[in-house]
């Protein structure tokens, strides 16, 4: 058995294990122990308020991910299995288009000059442009499109599981079609919920290139602060030190997670 | 015995191998820049006929952002690189942090016969930029701003502003527009920098990470002025679009070459960058992009017509009207303070 898996164990070893364990070294350790990194990180204001602002994007993100994402889950669980299958299409082909296109392709649609300005100053609904990019907004904007299929994704295979006789069922005792979705359907797609929300949230903490582009330069998430401890003060430790407590919450996160549902209907969605 | 004979061949190929590379290393650098058309421009103007006179290889490799990879490189005992060319307080700070070889500039004659200001115990400047302020011809077709008291004057001039989203030449503005004047700047009072930077945050729409992030903001009429590296706004003036900038108060920067410490090629390298300040050389980077050589010796050959020495920003007459930015300031501990200082300002 042991020799089954020691090839993967190997590659985990050599890929996860090692690296992180050098980051979490590198952290306490320069000419010497020291906690001078990770006090840093708990005592000056500008890290708590780039992991407070990276919570409270990430919730924003991931709240509007849930909303739009369950009516387009639900949809193409509904839809007969040709037109299901065009509206995941559609849910995924932005997905394999790059990041980096993606966020410019917001800039082009957001900003002063751009495409939606344009249009409602034509219709003469507004007289100013209005400040759409370059603040948290944009940032919000975009980095939901970018996350949309990680909610998308999960809700519709929890969907794709719950049994259409129970609808059917509730119908047939005289329930309403909204009394059926809010008492029968709507409590058993709740783990794809979490495993939707949980995804897209956790993915959404280690953003870096959206808010880099769409933030006008406020917008500083966690990981644009590990970026500049390298590149402004060449501090590896430092940097190293933020990395790991963003990685501790995460792995918190997760396991407040496995406490209600399995982890592997998050991670490995069938 | 089949085998033995295989290991004994492959054993002298090796030795061959490790003999032809060692002659090599003797005629050939490696060189670091920061890529794109700046890079381009070098290749033709300084770095081929340096290669051609040298007779060596010049193997040419690029990061937008040495710094971050210089560190680990030299720590890990066996640098890659040798020559780079980087933003000359990285020169600074790397020598400061032994990171950078120190120069023996009697091998380097060139340089040595610089001005003082334009050199350190490791670095050579190679090239001149500038940030200067920059506006939109469409929202000022007369009467632009032409200072950063300007700038900072929300009143007469309003408009969309963006600044660098960096201390460096953002807090000399600062002061500039509080009345300092540019021969004065240092030691920056850092304290009456942020003060004057607080008075126009709120007016700032962006504060920009990237020179093409500036370009593009300028070009797209997303702001009205704003701070930006002269040949950034004048590559956007070519394409046809209606910006332009002035040289008052610009603050005037360099890249420098540095020696990484431990380069492998050491005794070539430090050949190399006496001949790439050579004022012939250097006279011919302004004829490939619009930035300054960083030998004013260059303005002497004659390779350069006046009318584009007037566009240049170490042109004398155009330095004259600048700030010399300070690279041994922001590179001693009151200077790391307040690069320090500015990600807190930024996130209040």
């Amino acid at each position: 058995m042991l020799a089954l898996v020691s090839p993967a164990l190997l590659v985990i070893l050599a890929l996860i294990v090692l690296p992180v364990g050098w980051l979490a070294w590198q952290s306490i350790y320069h000419d010497g122990f020291t906690l001078e990194n990770y006090r840093r990180v708990f005592t000056e204001d500008i890290y708590w308020r780039s992991f407070a602002l990276t919570f409270e994007i990430s919730l924003a993100v991931t709240l509007i991910a849930l909303l739009l994402g369950y009516p387009v889950a639900y949809l193409a669980n509904a839809l007969p299995k040709g037109w299901s299958i065009l509206v995941l299409a559609l849910v995924v082909l932005p997905f394999w288009t790059s990041v980096l296109v993606r966020a410019y392709a917001w800039l082009v649609l957001l900003q002063r000059s751009g495409v939606i300005n344009q249009l409602l100053r034509h219709l003469e609904l507004i007289s100013e442009p209005l400040a759409l990019v370059h603040n948290s907004f944009g940032t919000v904007v975009a980095t939901v499109h970018i996350l949309l299929p990680f909610m998308v994704l999960p809700l519709y295979a929890t969907m794709q599981k719950i049994p259409n006789d129970l609808m059917q069922a509730g119908a047939s005792l005289g329930a309403s079609p909204s009394l059926t979705f809010f008492r029968v359907f709507l409590p058993l797609s709740l783990p794809g919920v979490l495993a939707g929300c949980t995804m897209v949230f956790v993915l959404c903490l280690g953003f870096y290139i959206t808010p880099e582009l769409l933030g006008g330069g406020r917008t500083v998430m966690v990981s644009m602060l590990v970026s500049r401890n390298v590149e402004l003060y060449n501090q590896f430790g430092a940097a190293s030190a933020v990395a790991v407590v963003l990685l501790a919450g995460v792995l918190a996160i997760f396991f407040v997670v496995s406490r209600f549902i399995s982890l592997d209907r998050v991670l490995g969605q069938k | 015995m089949m085998m033995k004979q295989s290991l004994g061949l492959g054993c002298a190929l090796l030795g061959a191998i490790g003999l032809t590379s060692a002659a090599d290393a003797a005629e050939q650098i490696t060189f670091v820049s920061q890529g794109g058309a700046y890079q381009q421009a070098q290749t033709v103007a300084i770095l081929d006929p340096s290669a051609k006179k040298l007779g060596i290889t010049i193997n040419q490799d690029s990061i937008p952002d040495a710094w971050p990879a210089i560190k680990p490189q030299v720590g890990s005992g066996k640098p890659i690189w040798d020559v780079v060319d980087t933003p000359t307080g990285n020169c600074l700070r790397g020598g400061e942090q032994g990171l950078m070889e120190k120069l023996d500039f009697s091998k380097i004659p060139n340089g040595a016969a610089m001005p003082e200001a334009y050199r350190s115990p490791y670095s050579v400047s190679y090239e001149f930029y500038s940030s200067v302020l920059a506006f939109s011809q469409k929202t000022f077709p007369k009467d632009a701003p032409s200072s950063w008291a300007d700038f900072w004057d929300v009143k007469k001039f309003p408009g969309r502003r963006a600044l660098r989203n960096h201390p460096f030449a953002t807090l000399e503005a600062a002061l500039m527009a509080d009345g300092v004047a540019p021969d004065k700047l240092y030691p920056l009072d850092v304290d009456r920098a942020f003060k004057k930077l607080e008075e126009i945050k709120p007016h700032i729409t962006v504060w920009w990470t990237s020179g093409a992030q500036s370009a593009q903001l300028l070009n797209d009429g997303e702001v009205d002025m704003e701070m930006a590296w002269n040949g950034r706004v004048s590559a956007v003036a070519k394409e046809g679009a209606k910006v332009s900038f002035t040289y008052n108060q610009g603050i005037l920067q360099s890249t420098s070459l540095c020696i990484l410490k431990g380069a492998p090629n050491l005794g070539t390298a430090v050949k190399f960058l006496n001949e790439a300040v050579d004022p012939v050389h250097q006279a011919n980077l302004p004829l490939h992009i619009d930035y300054g050589p960083g030998n004013p010796k260059a303005f002497e050959t004659g390779v350069i017509k006046p009318e584009r020495a007037a566009q240049l920003p170490s042109e004398p007459a155009n330095a004259a009207k600048q700030a010399l930015m300070s690279y041994a300031w922001w590179s001693s501990p009151a200077g790391e303070a307040a690069e320090k200082r500015w990600a807190s300002f930024m996130q209040k």
